[in-house]
């Protein structure tokens, strides 16, 4: 691997304890190899950036992690509660089943499972570079349907919930608090009953984390969070997610262009060019790469981008 | 392909007809340069017209007995036609279209205002205005007898309101487009048909419980039957489909409605085919009879037996269950179940993101939409008391299709005030007998032949007028401070 | 195997009429994204105008040559279906374009209605037959009294359906028109800008949409020699399924699924049972909806996250 020399001796954070362990991640569509063969880890509590020039396949990576495409080949395993030993995993990764519980708690094989299990059972959610809320609904109804999950336990069509039962009207309303909650969080408490298709552009950014934090993820994927977001709503957007590291024991994995967000904010960083890894460490290690600086920056020669890289373009 | 995206794109870009005239064109333009354009349309428009009625409106191709076809010609009427197109272009390119016009477009907002200050009313109102109906009938009309007419076409009326309400859970709510809805409503009405005829049924019913038993209580036992049933045929019909998306998801649904019609008239030993099942049993009273003997409904209520107690009774039975269909979408709309739907019409891929199984949300919206039309069948076979598979084309589900569409995605009181548009509409069209007056078209004109004609047309029409229906906005099912109604220029349609 | 040979020639002459009306739906879609719900009654009223001109030429004007009856009823009835089409698309579709996306396909539901109950409305509700027309048959074989025969008019259909195939394929590739239109389907707004008439092209893919559909339309009311009101129905969705089968907005899709819909139909009703070759049709339809969205020659769509 050609990113094996960077790890030094002193295990890393992200090593010891790591939340998601990508394996060999390759993701072709048709001829074209969109990712190919991606080795990387996220640790508990911590934030990773993945970055990289466009069409580095940074959005590829994020799509196979949250299910919604199936890689070609590779393994994505996601451990609840604690790191998975070396033969629990390898157990789980021979067998056919998607999940197994473990000492620490339990491993997912994200890539085994659908893309709603990966939301609902592996607890990871996710925004999108496009924005994506429910426009014509409220602000306040996108964080409750976001919610869709602790509130159907008991089936979709639930005769407790529709006779409104007060065991129902409980739940109802933990739930809304949890919404209030983040509507305070996220400083749209006064928009609660707009529909979320008129808020700004900032605001709709800082809902749609708001509404991905309702189902309680322990791993959050932001896809570009601070795209077309003026230097304040940036700022913001930084407290938003420091806060949700410190405070709610969600890792965060991202996305993102804006180097100053990534710097500032990271923990851990790991940069893609034509669908490889190329570097990855901690952020000042990553900075002085010259690999990195290269892809960035560009380099005259293509042979001295191979020589200083060590993979052909 | 991201149709919905692109189509709000287009909504922003594409300025509507009327703007072209808005930029600085003088504020009254010449007398001339205002008459002679619209003098040049109308001879345009009228020419069209002629060119588009001269081959099957100027020629007609006559059958003569047992001989060939022999052409007889209306040139006449052709440019009766096409003089009218032109004269009322003209008029309208100097009043109406006139360049330079101030359009109004406080009509609108008028109407937003007004439907807004309506709304909160607008559904007590209705359910008032439904219950008393009969009465209302009744006295107006001057006696039971003469009510008839009007109390069998508020029992028409209602069944398309709740054929509406009941697809309007899969179209308006959920955003899928299904083309085949009457399949489930033939499911009901030939389940209902078929158990209540069925002799092994009688028989056993009549001798382990009572005479006739089966008889007066198929229908209470067969409605809730017909519902399970038209459920499970959703789920059937749902299961293999709901990957599809946008037209293809309409078009399916169609194939399977015409399949399901077909079936049951080629498969005559169960549903004796095109001559369809008669004498199914008469509504009862939970029970008793609406006949003139001693246990009759009359004689035990101590009334005078008449025909129209029974299609009193029918009147409120699909009021019920109209009303069922009603209140168990309101309640599902404020469950998480309605709204994955909503959420699935905005956005399937965030609903995915955030653990949401689309295809079982999809498949509830199907079989709870199925299961009304369903109810809403065996209530038309104890109704008419005859199922064929007449009953149940395609044109049917466009019908219902049409009244959700008109009534505004996803609104109920939209949708009621859309059936009684249109089906009151039809209707109406139906006495259309006073264009016969020698000074009008003559005694051969047949007008009921026009009033397909002119429910096409209408459709057309009212789409051009208002293609987000008559109430576009939608109603938050959950609020804070206030219940604010949501443009429904945000609202998505849903793509599947 | 003779009965097998006579159902091939006969499915191949119902398939070229199908895949001529589903060429007319394929490109409407690819274009505008929209199911054309009323084409099938476009292909039924212009059958109509195939039977008044004919009849006009035959009794009126008495041109005695059945072929040239034949062509100059061509040329008007793709004329004039065109003109209607074209007027359709003005009134019912241009005014929706880029609003809802129901309101254009319940305008078309619309529209439909609208053309079959006027087309009753004009020339009554009965079966329109014609005398029949190019009689001659060539036996191909003959065993045990059964004959295989290839009909002239079988010849003639499958002749038309192909030259026209041929003109339509390079006036799509090799034309600025086809260009324009080629144009519109990836990206309509990038076409306005650059200087493409979106409109005039929509209008002519609708008008050379129903152009086929008459064609389609005269060579069904010279096989069969009768023309009703509901005619349009049915064939429309066959044709539509054609379109779905081959690969919604690939127009030699649209032939290939319009040959194999025709022969399914005419094995179906020969082999199985004839009352059941509607629930066959849409069956394949469903089936080949599920199984195989894209269609035979369709490009499959990857779900844009």
């Amino acid at each position: 691997m050609a990113a094996a020399s960077f790890t030094p001796k002193v295990p890393k954070s992200w090593d010891r304890d790591p939340l998601l362990k990508v394996d060999h991640l390759s993701m072709r569509f048709g001829g074209l190899v969109a990712v190919g063969d991606v080795s990387f880890r996220a640790g508990r509590g911590e934030v990773t950036a993945v970055i990289g020039p466009n069409g580095a396949g940074k959005t590829t990576v994020f799509n196979c992690i949250t299910g919604f495409y199936k890689p070609s080949t590779g393994r994505l395993a996601l451990m609840q509660g604690g790191p998975a030993t070396m033969a629990e995993l390898d157990a789980l990764t021979a067998g056919g089943r998607a999940w197994a519980k473990t000492a620490a708690g339990a491993t997912y094989l994200l890539e085994r499972l659908p893309d709603h299990k990966v939301s609902s059972r592996a607890k990871v959610a996710r925004t999108f570079q496009n924005i994506r809320l429910f426009s014509g609904m409220t602000v306040l109804e996108n964080l409750l349907v976001a919610q869709h999950m602790s509130l159907t336990q008991a089936g979709l069509i639930n005769p407790v919930a529709l006779l409104n039962l007060p065991s129902w009207r409980r739940k109802q309303k933990a739930a809304l608090e949890l919404a209030l909650y983040w509507l305070d969080k996220i400083g749209l408490t006064a928009r609660a009953d707009d529909p979320a298709g008129d808020l700004p552009y900032g605001d709709q950014r800082r809902l749609e984390i708001a509404r991905a934090m309702c189902t309680q993820p322990v791993l959050l994927c932001l896809d570009e969070p601070a795209a077309g977001l003026n230097p304040r709503e940036s700022h913001e957007l930084n407290t938003l997610l420091r806060a949700i590291r410190t405070e709610h024991q969600t890792s965060i994995l991202l996305i993102e262009h804006d180097m100053s967000v990534v710097m500032e904010i990271s923990d851990h960083v790991v940069v893609l060019e034509y669908g490889r890894k190329i570097a990855d460490g901690a952020p000042g290690d990553v900075r002085n790469d010259p690999k990195v600086i290269a892809s960035y920056l560009g380099v005259e020669d293509e042979a001295e981008a191979v020589a200083v890289t060590g993979v052909p373009a | 392909m991201a149709p919905h995206r692109s189509d709000l794109w287009e909504r922003e870009d594409t300025p509507p007809e009327t703007t072209p005239a808005a930029p600085p064109v003088p504020p009254a333009p010449a007398a001339d340069a205002v008459v002679l354009p619209a003098i040049k349309d109308a001879v345009a428009s009228g020419v069209i017209t002629g060119l588009l009625l001269l081959p099957l409106v100027g020629f007609r191709a006559t059958e003569s007995g047992s001989g060939p076809l022999t052409l007889t010609y209306r040139f006449g009427l052709v440019a009766v036609f096409a003089l009218l197109v032109a004269g009322l272009r003209l008029v309208l390119n100097l009043t109406l279209w006139r360049p330079g016009r101030k359009i109004r477009d406080n009509r609108s907002a008028g109407l937003a205002a007004l439907s807004a200050k309506v709304a909160p009313a607008a559904r007590p109102a209705f359910f008032a205005l439904a219950l008393l109906y009969p009465l209302l009938a009744v006295t107006l009309s001057g006696g039971l007898s003469p009510s008839r007419y009007w109390v069998d076409l508020g029992i028409y009326i209602l069944t398309y309101v709740m054929l509406g309400w009941g697809l309007n859970i899969v179209v308006g709510l959920a955003g899928l487009l299904d083309l085949g809805y009457v399949a489930f409503y033939a499911v009901g009405a030939y389940t209902f048909a078929l158990l209540s005829t069925s002799v092994p049924l009688n028989a056993f019913f009549d001798a382990h419980v009572a005479e006739g038993f089966w008889a007066s209580w198929s229908f209470f036992v067969c409605l809730p039957m017909a519902g399970i049933l038209a459920a499970l045929w959703g789920v059937i019909l749902g299961f293999p489909v709901l990957r599809l998306r946008g037209d293809y998801l309409a078009i399916v649904t169609l194939a399977f409605g015409e399949i399901i019609r077909l079936v049951l008239i080629n498969w005559v030993s169960l549903t004796n085919g095109g001559a369809g099942i008669s004498s199914v049993p008469a509504i009862t009273f939970f029970g008793v009879p609406f006949n003139g003997n001693d246990d009759g409904f009359a004689a035990r209520f101590g009334l005078d037996y008449d025909s129209m107690h029974r299609m009193i009774f029918l009147y409120f039975i699909i009021l019920g269950l109209a009303a069922l269909t009603a209140l168990v979408t309101i309640r599902l709309r404020k469950m998480p179940v309605g709204r994955a739907w909503e959420a699935l019409r905005e956005d399937e891929i965030a609903c995915r993101s955030l653990g949401i199984n689309t295809t079982l949300t999809k498949l509830t919206a199907f079989a709870t939409g199925a299961m009304f039309g369903g109810f809403a069948g065996a209530f038309f076979a104890v109704r008419v008391r005859f199922v064929s598979p007449e009953s149940f084309t395609f044109m049917e589900s466009a019908v219902i299709l049409a009244i959700v569409v008109l009534g505004g995605m996803g609104s109920q009181m939209g949708v009621a005030a859309a059936a009684i548009l249109l089906i009151g509409g039809m209707e109406m069209l139906r006495n259309l007998s006073f264009l016969k007056a020698s000074f009008l078209f003559g005694p051969d004109f047949d007008p009921s032949l026009y009033r397909m004609l002119i429910f096409g047309f209408a459709m057309v029409a009212v789409m051009v007028w208002r293609p987000r229906g008559l109430v576009a906005n939608r109603m938050p099912t959950i609020f804070l401070k206030q219940r604010k109604a949501v443009s429904g220029a945000l609202v998505k349609e849903g793509h599947g | 195997m003779d009965i097998f040979l006579q159902q091939l020639i006969n499915g191949l002459t119902l398939g070229s009429i199908y895949g001529l009306i589903a060429i007319g739906y394929t490109m409407v879609f690819g274009i505008i994204g929209m199911v054309n719900f009323a084409h099938g009654d476009v292909f039924m009223v212009s059958a109509f105008i195939a039977l008044i001109c004919v009849l006009l030429l035959t009794t009126v004007v008495g041109i005695s040559s059945i072929f040239l009856v034949l062509a100059i009823t061509l040329v008007v009835a793709m004329a004039f279906t065109g003109l209607v089409s074209w007027a359709i698309e003005r009134l019912a579709y241009r005014p929706l374009r880029g609003s809802f996306r129901l309101a254009p396909m319940i305008s078309a539901i619309g529209m439909s209605i609208f053309l079959s109950n006027f087309v009753q409305v004009a020339q009554g509700p009965r079966n329109k037959p014609l005398p029949p027309m190019v009689p001659d048959v060539i036996v191909l074989m003959e065993r045990d009294g059964y004959q295989v025969t290839l009909a002239y008019k079988q010849i003639l259909i499958m002749a038309v359906t192909a030259g026209l195939l041929f003109g339509f394929w390079w006036l799509v590739q090799k034309t600025p028109l086809g260009r324009a239109q080629r144009a519109c389907e990836q990206d309509r707004k990038m076409a306005a800008l650059l200087g493409i008439n979106v409109d005039r092209t929509i209008s002519l893919t609708f008008v050379i949409g129903a152009a086929l559909a008459a064609v389609a339309g005269v060579l069904y009311l010279m096989y069969y020699g009768v023309v009703n009101f509901a005619d349009g129905f049915v064939p429309g969705v066959k044709a539509f399924t054609a379109a779905v089968l081959g690969g919604i907005g690939s127009l030699p899709g649209a032939v290939l699924g319009g040959l194999l819909i025709g022969l399914i139909e005419t094995f179906w009703s020969a082999y199985f049972s004839i009352e059941y070759k509607d629930v066959a049709a849409f069956s394949i339809l469903v089936v080949v909806l599920i199984f195989m969205p894209q269609g035979l020659l369709g490009r499959p769509e990857v779900e844009k996250v």
